[in-house]
């Protein structure tokens, strides 16, 4: 019988971070599939510089229900919001920022939202980590330090959600042999886009950027699942009443040290007890 | 030829090439010639500037200016690695702030304690200066004049300075920033085993089956050792790693076991553990009847505040804090008994299984263990005691001094070990762990010094926190602070720092490259060279010494430390420092200026200028005319050779990616103690502690007693204070980096999101942090990085803008003096 794969796969990694693993936005791995329905004309609608407050309705929604007063800009106690002018690729009138400038912050009383009259910023939303203004992205893994090896990690520090927006996932760094590479992952479905990765990256030209969701995110093809993801929701496997056989002359694997924790069927460890 | 291009030209060049060759264009020669990389830059070693790591990076020079740095991808360190501040080293020269003169509070062309800085050529600000110090040293003597120094010299300026205190001016007043920073480290390593420094080395982190953390920060402190250590985990499946701390740090994230304990009671679960390695039969009874003795320690020793505070009044062991009696394993096992995982838990707040848990790491006899602290341990009012207590852990079970196995105390500077430590620049300490105190040791000083006999007085000097109160008291009145930001660093500033460096009687002289908060707390500031602005050597926390050579010039009169120092002694002739009756012995010396005793005394002035590496500058061999870094290095060597110091010859070390001593026979020792590893131990011997003189190391009863200051109804906060990964220390070189100020600009206060909601506070408000001794204002922080339990705030200090020591309390261990930044009262409300 052979030992359990995912348990070798996994080992060390905490349950969020397995949850997360899934749907890392940053370094190429797989994406979880969310249903972002995007047309094309949305996203000629929506350019890559226009990342908006918190709560604004989806492009062509928002650019209808705001009325180009300025008071969410005068409400944001950080001057982070800014109005477009004429010239540029934001409708004019709009709010929007530049999180290399001054990223959001993440207000827990979202003053804009609050001072929006026509509801463009969305009433709705009343706690701000729910927010969806953009999704950070590595665009430049071959520039960011920590892909390098480095211990930068500052994106990761600096993320209000740090440990669930932004993580980083452990990797043995092959070419110094005694050192662990920790690669910022931005997690797609808890990133508010709030930019302040953006904002903190120390490169002249920053390697993590906000994006707007629908330039952010692929999608995957809804006729393929995540075989280890569907395991792990239903506690189980999908199947039931498999049995294997032992194998001949085969008495176990490898002898490398005591036993791998065993992960708790919601993705865990219990706590070490020697 | 070489085509001279820029960095941006350089980029460009390469961009349009890569972007010619998608597109499936040839490139003219000519463009493609200019892009090959760095022909005219030149490249040096050096270790990096900022923690005790000791990464060390190669230097590019050109045009007289640092213009990359790189990780050295063959330094067994780092491998090429550096953290984001080391990713910065080329600038942190740069600063558009840099001192380039001598600046002098002035009123009217004349020196005035309420004046402006004014530059002042180096003539004019000695001239002032030697008036002062001779006028103290007139009126009251050798104690009154003083020098506050650093972990951050370089070798032989601390070896320079400390010479000059010590016996030129005959003051023990000389004590490094390193007292700050791991003195508590230093007495516990003396008291145990009596020789400073860690037995093992960063090949431990290769070895260990198990890590724990007690109050050491590493993920952000010691950020290329946590890349280490993280692999080490990734890689060997059965490895685990407990963390220990008062609140949640990113250290948790790799935490096997993760525990939060309640402040000071770090005591109470280090004797927990020995009384769970005695009652469940796990002691290496061999390796403590071979090489352990057992002693009870003094208790209720008082807070090191000072003698006229309540709480010293009362401790009835106040002045015999280090005192101790022998006593008998029974005795220590009845003595550990009462550290129950039940009661330990119910103080510490740690749940039992968990202390159990942790326990078994350190019991399990087939399991290697470090342990590593820095701050948590160290800057704690009974500091001494908790290293005293980590190394009975490792003793009882005898997982010491051999790979993989062992207690190990990091460092914050980069060579607090290398100068403060084994320099001994602290107030009571001579070179290669000699203490003033001792005439034996004394006598071997002033042997090699060539010194009269008796020219070094006996009586330790005033320690970090004791030069503060002395100044503020009028008793110390000529004071010298070099290659440190103590207004920024020192407890409770306004009542303790502050009022020193401003009182009339004194003259305050700062020397540094920037003007920190210190500086222009002075009366005198001196504009100095900084890191490879000179040459220079560190010793980092694994006993590895590593040189550097100057690459680039410091900018308009800037001098290094080496050179203020030097120059200053020639400003005073031997009569006006020393009684007469201490000159007769040495006639030969009538006459003469301090320079002349001290530096060009046949030993420093040894060696030409012939020997420094050709097309290198070397300011100060220069201008004194002979190498002066190899004959300081040479004659300190001297104190250590052939004494389990052995420091190699001075030319080796720039030829190699440092050493590590004891350096025998041209081998480095990576574990000491041992056996096979250490040629301090003979043949047969298997383990000597051979800093006792019978051998064997020390396990001491010591008992959980309470912090000096706790929360109360008024003050209701814990109050810890620490650092973050992108500054170093108090910011004085990294706030001056754009991009890690935008980093982390400003210090924020981390609370509790409860203990916000209680208090009517949100995230992002402005704050007031109020202690008996001061308030400042800053924002709150309720998420982010540190993960604090209802009851505690941390703040960290790199903030020039925000003196957290406005709030620190200045009670410290009684032994090791060592100041307690962890733990005091706060509250906080809205500003």
């Amino acid at each position: 019988m052979m030992a359990d794969e995912t348990d070798i796969a996994q080992r060390g990694l905490s349950r969020r971070r397995l949850l997360a693993g899934a749907a890392r936005a940053a370094c190429g791995a797989g994406i979880l599939g969310l249903a972002v329905g995007v047309s094309a004309e949305r996203a000629k609608a929506v350019p890559a510089s226009a990342i908006r407050p918190p709560g604004a309705l989806d492009g062509d929604r928002f650019l209808s229900a705001c009325v180009h007063c300025g008071l969410c800009d005068r409400a944001c106690p950080y001057k982070t919001l800014r109005l477009a002018g004429w010239a540029g690729d934001v409708a004019p009138g709009t709010p929007y920022f530049v999180a290399r400038e001054v990223p959001c912050e993440m207000c827990e009383d979202i003053p804009c939202v609050v001072a929006c009259p026509t509801g463009a910023l969305d009433k709705a939303l009343t706690d701000i980590d729910k927010a969806r203004m953009g999704i950070a992205v590595v665009v430049s893994p071959e520039t960011c330090l920590n892909f390098l090896g480095l211990r930068c990690d500052v994106c990761y520090r600096v993320c209000p959600l740090m440990g669930k927006a932004i993580t980083l996932e452990r990797q043995h760094n092959v070419r110094t042999g005694k050192h662990a590479m920790f690669i910022p992952t931005v997690h797609g479905d808890q990133c508010t886009g709030c930019g302040k990765c953006e904002r903190a990256c120390v490169l002249e030209e920053a390697a993590i950027r906000v994006l707007p969701e629908h330039m952010a995110r692929g999608r995957l093809g809804e006729h393929y699942r995540l075989g280890w993801e569907e395991k792990r929701k239903r506690g189980e496997s999908l199947i039931k009443g498999i049995i294997d056989l032992p194998d001949r002359g085969y008495t176990g694997g490898p002898v490398r040290g005591p036993a791998l924790p065993r992960r708790t069927p919601d993705g865990g460890f219990k706590g070490f007890k020697p | 030829m070489i085509v001279k291009m820029n960095r941006r030209d350089f980029i460009k060049t390469n961009a349009i090439a890569a972007t010619a060759a998608a597109a499936g264009l040839s490139v003219p020669a000519t463009l493609t010639k200019a892009a090959a990389p760095g022909e005219d830059i030149r490249w040096d070693k050096a270790p990096c500037r900022f923690c005790g790591t000791g990464c060390s990076v190669l230097v590019g020079t050109k045009d007289g200016r640092v213009v990359a740095t790189q990780g050295d991808p063959d330094s067994p360190v780092n491998r090429g690695l550096n953290c984001i501040k080391g990713y910065f080293l080329s600038k942190i020269m740069y600063g558009k702030d840099r001192l380039t003169t001598p600046l002098l509070r002035k009123t009217n062309g004349k020196y005035d304690k309420n004046g402006d800085f004014t530059p002042v050529s180096w003539d004019e600000a000695f001239d002032v200066m030697a008036e002062k110090f001779k006028d103290a040293l007139k009126k009251k003597g050798p104690t009154s004049v003083g020098m506050f120094g650093s972990g951050q010299w370089t070798v032989w300026e601390g070896y320079a300075a400390a010479k000059l205190y010590k016996a030129g001016f005959r003051s023990n007043n000389i004590d490094p920033n390193a007292r700050h920073c791991m003195a508590s480290a230093v007495a516990g390593f003396i008291r145990t085993f009596g020789i400073d420094e860690p037995m093992g080395c960063y090949d431990d982190l290769e070895h260990a089956d198990a890590f724990v953390l007690w109050g050491a920060n590493m993920s952000e402190m010691h950020p290329i050792l946590w890349s280490r250590l993280t692999d080490r985990r990734l890689t060997a499946e059965h490895v685990r790693v407990a963390v220990l701390s008062t609140f949640e740090n990113r250290n948790f994230e790799l935490a096997d076991i993760g525990m939060v304990f309640k402040p000071q009671t770090d005591l109470a679960i280090l004797n927990y553990i020995a009384n769970h390695i005695i009652s469940t039969g796990r002691v290496n009874k061999d390796f403590v009847a071979r090489h352990v003795n057992i002693r009870r320690g003094n208790t209720d020793i008082g807070y090191g505040l000072r003698p006229s505070h309540p709480l010293e009044k009362k401790a009835k062991n106040a002045k015999k804090a280090k005192g101790s009696k022998p006593m008998t394993f029974d005795e220590f096992k009845a003595f550990v008994a009462e550290y129950t995982a039940e009661k330990v838990s119910k103080m510490s707040g740690v749940p039992v299984e968990d202390l159990e848990a942790l326990a078994e790491l350190y019991a399990d006899p087939k399991r290697k263990v470090v342990s590593y602290w820095t701050m948590g341990f160290n800057q704690h009012s009974r500091g001494t005691w908790v290293n005293n207590l980590v190394y009975n852990i490792h003793l009882l079970t005898g997982k010491i001094s051999e790979p993989g196995n062992g207690p190990f105390s990091l460092n914050g500077q980069p060579s607090a070990c290398g100068t403060a430590r084994e320099v001994g620049t602290f107030a009571h300490r001579l070179p290669a762990d000699l203490v003033v105190m001792k005439k034996p040791h004394r006598d071997i000083a002033e042997k090699i010094w060539k010194l009269p006999e008796g020219t070094i007085p006996g009586k330790p000097g005033y320690h970090a926190v004791l030069q503060n109160r002395m100044l503020k008291d009028g008793k110390l009145n000529a004071y010298w602070v070099m290659c440190n930001n103590n207004m920024q660093a020192a407890p409770n500033l306004n009542t303790e720092t502050y009022p020193g460096y401003r009182n009339p009687e004194n003259f305050i002289v700062v020397s540094d490259p920037y003007p920190t908060v210190t500086a222009l707390s002075a009366d005198l500031i001196l504009p100095t060279a900084m890191w490879t602005e000179k040459e220079g050597a560190y010793g980092n926390a694994e006993r590895r010494t590593q040189f550097w050579r100057q690459q680039v010039n410091p900018p308009g009169e800037a001098q290094s430390d080496l050179w203020q120092v030097i120059e200053f002694s020639k400003r005073f002739k031997v009569e006006e420092v020393w009684p007469a009756d201490l000159i007769a012995k040495k006639p030969e010396y009538k006459g003469k200026t301090l320079y002349d005793i001290l530096y060009a005394n046949g030993q420093v002035n040894k060696y030409g200028l012939g020997e420094i590496q050709k097309g290198f500058d070397n300011d100060e061999a220069k201008h004194f005319g002979f190498y002066i870094q190899k004959g300081l290095f040479e004659e300190y060597a001297g104190f250590g050779r052939g004494k389990a110091h052995d420091l190699a010859e001075f030319q080796l070390y720039h030829l190699a990616r440092g050493l590590r001593w004891p350096v025998v026979d041209d081998k480095e020792t990576l574990w000491r103690f041992r056996e096979g590893f250490d040629p301090y131990v003979k043949p047969g011997e298997g383990v000597r502690f051979y800093g006792k003189k019978d051998g064997k190391a020390i396990i001491f009863a010591l008992p959980y007693e309470p912090p000096a200051e706790s929360p109360d109804a008024e003050y209701d906060l814990w109050l810890s204070t620490g650092r973050v990964l992108e500054h170093w220390h108090s910011g004085s070189m990294t706030r001056r980096v754009p991009e890690l100020f935008r980093a982390y600009p400003h210090a924020v206060c981390y609370m509790n999101p409860a203990d916000a909601t209680k208090r009517g506070l949100k995230r992002g408000d402005e704050v007031k942090m109020q202690t008996r001794r001061g308030e400042l204002l800053t924002t709150l922080e309720t998420r982010g990085r540190n993960r604090v339990p209802e009851g505690l705030v941390f703040i960290p200090w790199f903030d020039a803008g925000r003196l957290v020591n406005k709030l620190t309390l200045d009670a410290t261990c009684p032994i090791s003096k060592e100041t307690d930044f962890k733990k005091c009262a706060v509250k906080v409300v809205k500003a």
